[in-house]
Parts: structure tokens; C-alpha cells; sequence
């Protein structure tokens, strides 16, 4: 395999970018309704003088006469590559986007650039707001994919994104594109998911190393999630969500859209209910979605857990049935409170349940052996 | 002329020794007192003055000077009135105490001569028996408390005039009985009233048998607080030594005999309190709440609204039992040997994150949540999520009362004290002794399977064994078995992943 590499003129265009990052800001957030993919398919010049007239020569002047080897030391020195448009290994799904970046700057395992062709790559989106509903179910999805041979790719953001990566690290590959340079961790406070992706994953991005994040490069990086997936769900997102706008890029791309359904009346869920209304598959675990993209029962995923003794089966089934108390949970199957402890801590075990920080108790995606 | 008299004054919850020394001589009538008073016992000048002409005797009108030893040690409060009004007396040669020279004399006066409580009558008395001091007068209304101590004759003074009826022998005062000490909380409400919840009754029982901190998480009148305040009822009653101890705190604040004291001690501060009102400080140093909750339950309620730092001072003491209170030149050791019971809501506006109707962000409510796995957290053991109570189970049936549940608390402590000693319980289990406790097969693989799944750090799974060593002694077993190390699994407190 060949190591990735990037041609200067391509190195240029991101230079460019992270140049005009403060003039594309003021232009994309300006107006409401402006997105910034579409200034990105403008070309260099054409989108100097588009959102920054009077500084475009300069800027144009300063970027064209950066030499190579600069630029190159630059990535080293920051412990990224790049790989550009023109090198066989950048990824396919990319090459459909009229708007893709030239060149993608990365950090982590390169090998993994040749297994995101669209067929073996799922981005999981949602809500930064989640709910530990969304959380639960976008790590057991991302666990899920990631153990069936699928990369996950996401967006390190909170909430979702965060949990996708971290369910995918623990069973197989995930995939970061971000926001802003790939060797800054954004948010901070994501800083060792983003170490241990660039260690076991990769972390993916247009811009240069050192760039900082602008409102305008959210959606610009939502654009390349979306044309690397070959199917993008969405778990939570409230109406105004910006993981919508990764769909809506992925619908316009023609790639495979799916969707968690949320409780009907969760402000939480309402994004992805109004995608599902809309048709996008309904996405309930791991199995659903490489159903949808490989075909019915062409590959499956979902773990099987441990057996379930008769009296178990009944302290699940009130968890299932919305239970979510040691409390809720003794009344509604009859038990002492010292049983019903005793149950959920066993389940908990077997890893059906799991148990939050308050003592609240959500089920697992790991399916009983007899369902 | 010259003349002295012994009294006591109060440093945190003891006594400390003072003598008074009179001098009266000639001069500009003047009345001076030295020695570190404080404001009350410089005003006791006007006092003394007062009750010595009102109770018949002549207030010399020379030059006084009155001095408290040791000169270093700080005096506060009235209760050194009674005794600079003694020497004064002695001094002046209005009094010879004689054969009574030997007693210590404690007590404020009124302007009309009559004696008045003051606090720390009980440390006061049993310091006084410790120095060998065979009698000792104190007011009236304080002579059961002081009676407690034992070993020292007490004589309850109703007025200043009766100081020379003792002194000359034609009063001889009768002997104050010692004052009931109650060991059970008697007053305390009933567990009975908390209906439903099964789930925290099995919660507050664990905790109650083995000392365990205990922390309630639940929406706002779901019952938290009504269930602390029972707490002290299923506790097991007090020992007598237990019970003098917790007399000995409640005297110095002047709390003692109080209606509804006795039995073991339930304080829940306010969460504005502050680190010195808390763990107790000042100066001259006075005991917080924490020493006022010893050998009983102390509720921090809205755990999360607490300062940090007031948070923070509560951890050392809660680990050693002793609140250690350093001030220039001394150092004071105040006891603390509390129940910690906190409650709080699991996020900002109370509902909880999986109820719809939730509107707090998820920042907030991890910011909120952050507070639970601080500091002070790391010393609680048991986590009981609280749920509001069906309608059906609030109008139900009254619960368990407290008196059976205290019994089996009686019993599980009893075969902790036999196994560890006296006074100790599995809370304080030390790192070696958990290792000593004794797990059927079948209950050390699923701890180990918890533990190799790293569902547990290394500390939580010493404080899950000892949850499940107090459910084995509920349940009488010699060894802990698979279900109740279960229990434990679930019981015990969360952190973060």
C-alpha cells in the first residue's frame, strides 16, 4: 500500500481555507439560509473575491507562494499527512461530491483511508443535546457496526457523535472529521476520545493543522461525513438540528438515510421522527441499518447475550416497559426491594442493563438468547 | 486582703480550669478584672456589684482587682460570676467558706442575686470530679446535669444570698437526682409514615446496619427528607457511655433537656451554612454541626447547593471521626461520629433527565450531576434512586414500623461488634478486615466478574464488599452468597464512567 500523499496546489486550496476562515464566517452566517458547502465548490479565486474582495489578491498572493516543503514540515510537525484529490488512496465516496475538499489532512492509522468506501462506512449523527436515551442507543449502534466490520464515522461533537465513536472503539474502527485542524481536540473536553481515535482510528479534516473551528466549518466538515458514508443515520435530533443538515447532504448525494425513532412527543426526537415521516429507514439497531445497506440478512451483527432465568426475564421485561427505578422496578413485578436490587444488579452484569450516575437503569441493545 | 475561688470555663465541649484571685485594697474605689476576659465576664463587674448589695452584703469601696489564672487561657461567658462574687466576698471578710473552701463554684448572677443556667454544666462538673474536687456549686435549674457526672457532691444554688447559710452550715442542701438520660429516640417520627418505596426502605435498613452513608437522589417531595428524619428511629439506642457523650456536646450548647432530646442526635443544616458553622470553629472555638450530629445522622439536604469548599472541610472528619480545630497556641479535638445522609435531585429542575417534561440542558444537568461525584461523594456509600409514589401507594397502607426494622438493625450491629470490635461497624471496616470477610463461591465470581469488567474501580470494590457483609449480618449468614452480593452491586453509590 502507498503512503498517502498531497500535491502542493492541493495543500494550497486548504491554506486558503484556513485564510479565508474569518471572511467565510461573516459571509456564510450572514444571511440566514446560506450554507457554506455551496461557497466551497467556488474556485480559489472566485471565492477570494467572493468573500473577501478586498483582501483577495493578498491572500492569493501570500497562499501561491507558499513553498512545499513548508507546508509539508508543517503536517509533520503537527503528526498529520494529507492525502489529496489526485492520490488513489483518498476516498471514493468523496469523489461524487462536486463540493469536495481537495485535500484532507489526517492523524492516525492511514490504512484506514482505503476502507472508506461508501459500502463499508456508516456515519452516525445526531443531537450534541442528547438525552441518555440517545446516548445509549448511538453507543450500542456504534458498537454494533463497528463489531460487524463497518467504520463509524462521526463528528467528535457531544452527545451523539461522542458516544457513536466511543461504542465503535470498543468493538472495531471509527472515524473523526472535524471541524478544525485534526490536531486540535474540539470540544476540549473530548480530548482523550480524540487521542485515543487518533491511536486506534483516525481523525480526518480539510483544513490545516492549527486551524480553529469557525461556525462555517460545521457544516462544511457535516458535507464530507455525509459523502464518505454509503448510509448516514441520524439517532437524535431535535427539528432544528444541525446533524439535519448532514442528512439533508447525504439525501442530495443519493446516499442511504436512516433514522432512530424517539418518543413521539420527546422535543429531543423530533428532527429524526420528521426524517422517518419523510422516509428514511427506520434504524433500531445495528441490524437495520446493514440491512439497508448490504440487503436483508446479508450480514448480521447483533450480540446475543447469556441466558435469562425465568425471574430475570421478568425484572427486564419491567426495565423494557419503562421501569427505570430499583423502586419502579420492585412495584412493577411484585418484588422486595432487596430482590429487585438483586435482579438488576445481576442483569447489569450479564450486560442487559446499565445504570446511570442517579441510579436510573436503561436497557442494553444486547438481545436476549431466546428473541 | 486576699482571697481565691475556683470555677471552669468552657473551650469548645470542655472545661478548663480557672481560679479567681481577689485583691481588695486601699485606693480610688475602682474594679478591675484581668486575665484574658471576655466581654461577658468584664460585665460581670456590674453584675456582682449589683447582687452583692441587693442580697444584703456591702460592696467595698476600694480599690478591686480581680484576676483569672492561668492569664493565658481565654475566659468566657457569665459562668464566672458566681465565684468572682465568692472570693470577693471572702476577700472582704463577709464570708468564710471554711470547711466549703474546697468547692468550685459555677454561675451567672442576676441583678437581684439569683442564679442562672449556664451551659457546659456536665463537662464543667466532670472536670472538676477528674482535678479531685469534692463539691460543687452550680445553679439550681443545671444540678440534675451536673449530677450526671457522678463522684463529686453537687449543690444547686438558687441565690447568692444562700452562699453564706452553706458557708456557716445551716443550709445544707439536698442532693440533686442525675437527670434521665434517654437512649432510644423516643420523640422521633415512625418509619411506618413512608409508604411504598420499597426500594428505599431496603436502603435505609443496609445503611442503618452497617453505618453506611447513605445518598437519596429523587424529584422534590418523593420523600427524602421525610425519610432521613425517621432514620434515627431504626438506629439501634444508645449505649450509656454513647449517650453521656452525646449529653456531654448537647450540654455545652446549652441544648440539654431540651423536649424532644435524647436518644440519638438528627441535625439537617441549611445548605447556605458555612465551613466553620458545619465542622465548627471560631474563636473561642464552638462545635458545628457535625459534632452536634455525634453517634447520630447528619442531613445534608440539596447536596448539590452546598459550597464546595463548606463540602470539602466536612472529609477529614468524616474519615477520623474527630473534627481537629487549631487555633494560636492550642488545638482542639471535637468529636464526630455521624451517619452522613445527603439527598439530592438528579438534575437542576428536579424531574430528572428521562422525564419528558425535563427542560434542563445536558450541560447543566452534568454540571449539576459533576457536584455528585466530588469530594465528599467518594465517602458515600449506598445510592437509592427515588421515584414520587404511585397514588395508589401514598394512599395505601402505612409501611413497616420502625421498632421491627430497628430490631433486626440491633441484631446485625451486635454480630459487627462481635466480629470487629465495640462501637464499630462495617463502614469502617479497614482495607485488611474486608479482606477477612467471607464470600461463598458464587459471590466472589460475580464481584470479580464486576470487577474485571471494569464496572468497578479498586475502591468501589472494597465499599461494595462491605455493603455486602452488613447484608449478610441482616440476613444472620455466616457468608456472603450470590444474592447479596447482588444486592450490594446494585446498592452501591455510582461513578462516574
Amino acid at each position: 500500500m502507498s503512503e498517502p500523499n498531497a500535491c502542493a496546489e492541493c495543500l494550497r486550496r486548504s491554506r486558503l481555507l484556513a485564510h479565508l476562515a474569518p471572511y467565510i464566517e461573516k459571509v456564510a452566517t450572514g444571511a440566514p439560509g446560506s450554507r457554506s458547502p455551496e461557497l466551497l465548490r467556488l474556485s480559489n479565486e472566485d471565492l477570494a473575491a467572493a468573500v473577501a474582495p478586498k483582501v483577495a489578491e493578498q491572500v492569493l498572493t501570500q497562499v501561491a507562494v507558499a513553498p512545499e516543503d513548508r507546508m509539508l514540515a508543517d503536517l509533520v510537525a503537527a503528526h498529520c499527512w494529507a492525502c489529496c484529490r489526485h492520490h488513489e488512496l483518498y476516498p471514493v465516496g468523496l469523489r461524487d461530491a462536486a463540493d469536495a475538499p481537495w485535500a484532507l489532512t489526517g492523524r492516525g492509522d492511514a490504512a484506514l483511508l482505503e476502507r472508506l468506501a461508501p459500502l463499508e462506512t456508516v456515519t452516525v449523527v445526531g443531537s450534541r443535546r442528547a438525552t441518555s436515551y440517545g446516548r445509549e442507543i448511538a453507543r450500542e449502534l456504534g458498537r454494533g457496526l463497528a463489531a460487524a466490520g463497518l467504520v463509524v464515522v462521526s463528528g467528535l461533537a457531544f452527545g451523539i457523535d461522542g458516544c457513536a465513536h466511543r461504542g465503535a472503539l470498543d468493538a472495531g474502527r471509527t472515524v473523526a472529521v472535524l471541524g478544525c485542524g485534526a490536531d486540535i481536540a474540539y470540544p476540549a473536553s473530548h480530548r482523550s476520545l480524540w487521542r485515543q481515535i487518533c491511536e486506534r482510528g483516525l481523525v480526518l479534516s480539510e483544513l490545516p493543522p492549527g486551524t480553529g473551528a469557525w461556525r462555517w466549518t460545521f457544516p462544511a466538515r457535516n458535507r464530507i461525513m455525509a459523502a464518505l458514508a454509503g448510509m448516514t443515520v441520524v439517532v437524535e435530533a431535535a427539528r432544528r438540528s444541525g446533524s439535519l443538515i448532514t442528512a439533508d447532504l447525504a439525501a442530495d448525494l443519493g446516499r442511504d438515510l436512516g433514522a432512530v425513532p424517539g418518543p413521539v412527543n420527546s422535543r429531543a426526537s423530533g428532527g429524526a421522527n420528521d426524517l422517518l415521516a419523510g422516509g428514511a429507514c427506520v434504524v433500531r439497531d445495528a441490524q437495520d441499518v446493514l440491512d439497508a445497506m448490504l440487503g436483508p440478512g446479508v450480514r448480521t451483527s447483533a450480540p446475543r447475550g447469556p441466558e435469562v432465568e425465568p425471574h430475570l426475564a421478568q425484572v427486564l421485561q419491567a426495565v423494557e416497559a419503562g421501569a427505570a427505578t430499583c423502586d419502579a422496578v420492585a412495584v412493577r413485578a411484585d418484588l422486595s426491594g432487596a430482590d429487585a436490587a438483586a435482579a438488576l444488579a445481576t442483569l447489569e452484569a450479564l450486560g442487559y442493563l446499565t445504570c446511570s450516575l442517579v441510579g436510573v437503569y436503561s436497557r442494553t441493545m444486547l438481545a436476549t438468547p431466546d428473541v | 486582703m486576699l482571697a481565691t475561688a475556683q470555677t471552669f470555663t468552657l473551650d469548645g465541649i470542655s472545661a478548663r480550669p480557672v481560679r479567681v484571685e481577689i485583691d481588695v485594697h486601699r485606693g480610688l474605689p475602682a474594679f478591675c478584672v484581668v486575665g484574658l476576659p471576655d466581654a461577658a465576664v468584664r460585665e460581670a463587674r456590674e453584675r456582682v456589684r449589683a447582687a452583692m448589695v441587693n442580697c444584703g452584703f456591702d460592696f467595698p469601696l476600694r480599690r478591686i482587682v480581680a484576676n483569672l489564672a492561668p492569664a493565658s487561657l481565654r475566659k468566657v461567658g457569665p459562668g464566672l460570676d458566681l465565684a468572682i462574687a465568692a472570693a470577693l466576698l471572702t476577700a472582704s471578710d463577709q464570708l468564710d467558706l471554711g470547711l466549703r473552701s474546697s468547692v468550685a463554684l459555677v454561675g451567672e448572677l442576676a441583678l437581684d442575686g439569683s442564679v442562672r443556667p449556664v451551659p457546659g454544666v456536665l463537662a464543667i462538673a466532670e472536670a472538676a470530679r477528674e482535678r479531685g474536687i469534692e463539691a460543687i456549686a452550680v445553679p439550681a435549674e443545671n444540678g440534675p446535669e451536673a449530677a450526671l457526672a457522678g463522684g463529686i457532691e453537687v449543690i444547686g444554688m438558687q441565690s447568692l444570698a444562700q452562699l453564706s447559710d452553706l458557708a456557716s452550715g445551716e443550709w445544707a442542701p439536698e442532693r440533686p437526682e442525675p437527670m434521665p438520660l434517654r437512649l432510644a429516640s423516643v420523640a422521633a417520627p415512625d418509619l411506618a409514615d413512608l409508604r411504598g418505596q420499597r426500594h428505599l426502605r431496603h436502603a435505609l435498613e443496609v445503611a442503618a446496619a452497617g453505618g453506611h452513608s447513605l445518598l437519596m437522589v429523587g424529584p422534590p417531595g418523593a420523600g427524602k427528607s421525610m425519610a432521613a428524619s425517621r432514620l434515627p428511629s431504626i438506629l439501634p439506642p444508645l449505649d450509656g457511655e454513647e449517650a453521656l457523650e452525646v449529653a456531654r456536646i448537647a450540654s455545652s450548647c446549652g441544648r440539654l433537656g431540651e423536649r424532644d432530646a435524647g436518644g440519638r442526635p438528627f441535625r439537617a443544616p441549611h445548605h447556605t451554612i458555612s465551613p466553620p458553622g458545619l465542622i465548627g470553629g471560631g474563636n473561642p472555638p464552638a462545635p458545628g454541626e457535625a459534632t452536634l450530629a455525634h453517634r447520630g445522622v447528619l442531613f445534608l439536604d440539596e447536596l448539590c447547593e452546598f459550597r464546595r469548599d463548606t463540602l470539602e472541610a466536612l472529609r477529614a472528619p468524616l474519615e477520623t471521626g474527630w473534627v481537629a480545630i487549631a487555633r494560636s497556641g492550642s488545638r482542639r479535638h471535637l468529636p464526630c461520629r455521624f451517619m452522613l445522609v445527603a439527598a439530592a435531585n438528579p438534575c437542576p429542575c428536579g424531574r430528572g433527565e428521562d422525564d419528558p417534561e425535563c427542560s434542563c440542558s445536558p450541560l447543566a444537568a452534568r454540571r449539576y450531576q459533576a457536584r455528585l461525584s466530588g469530594a465528599l461523594a467518594d465517602r458515600i456509600d449506598v445510592l437509592a434512586a427515588i421515584r414520587q409514589p404511585s397514588a395508589e401507594e401514598i394512599g395505601g397502607p402505612p409501611g413497616e414500623a420502625s421498632a421491627a426494622v430497628r430490631e433486626r438493625v440491633t441484631a446485625a450491629r451486635e454480630r459487627q461488634e462481635a466480629r470487629l470490635g465495640p462501637g464499630r461497624g462495617n463502614a469502617e471496616m479497614t482495607p485488611s478486615e474486608v479482606r477477612e470477610c467471607r464470600l461463598e463461591e458464587s459471590a466472589a465470581a460475580l464481584l470479580a466478574d464486576s470487577y474485571a469488567r471494569r464496572r468497578l474501580s479498586g475502591r468501589a470494590h472494597d465499599r461494595v464488599l462491605r455493603l455486602a457483609q452488613t447484608l449478610a449480618d441482616l440476613a444472620g449468614a455466616p457468608a456472603i452468597d450470590r444474592e447479596q452480593m447482588a444486592q450490594a452491586l446494585q446498592l452501591r453509590r455510582r461513578e462516574d464512567a
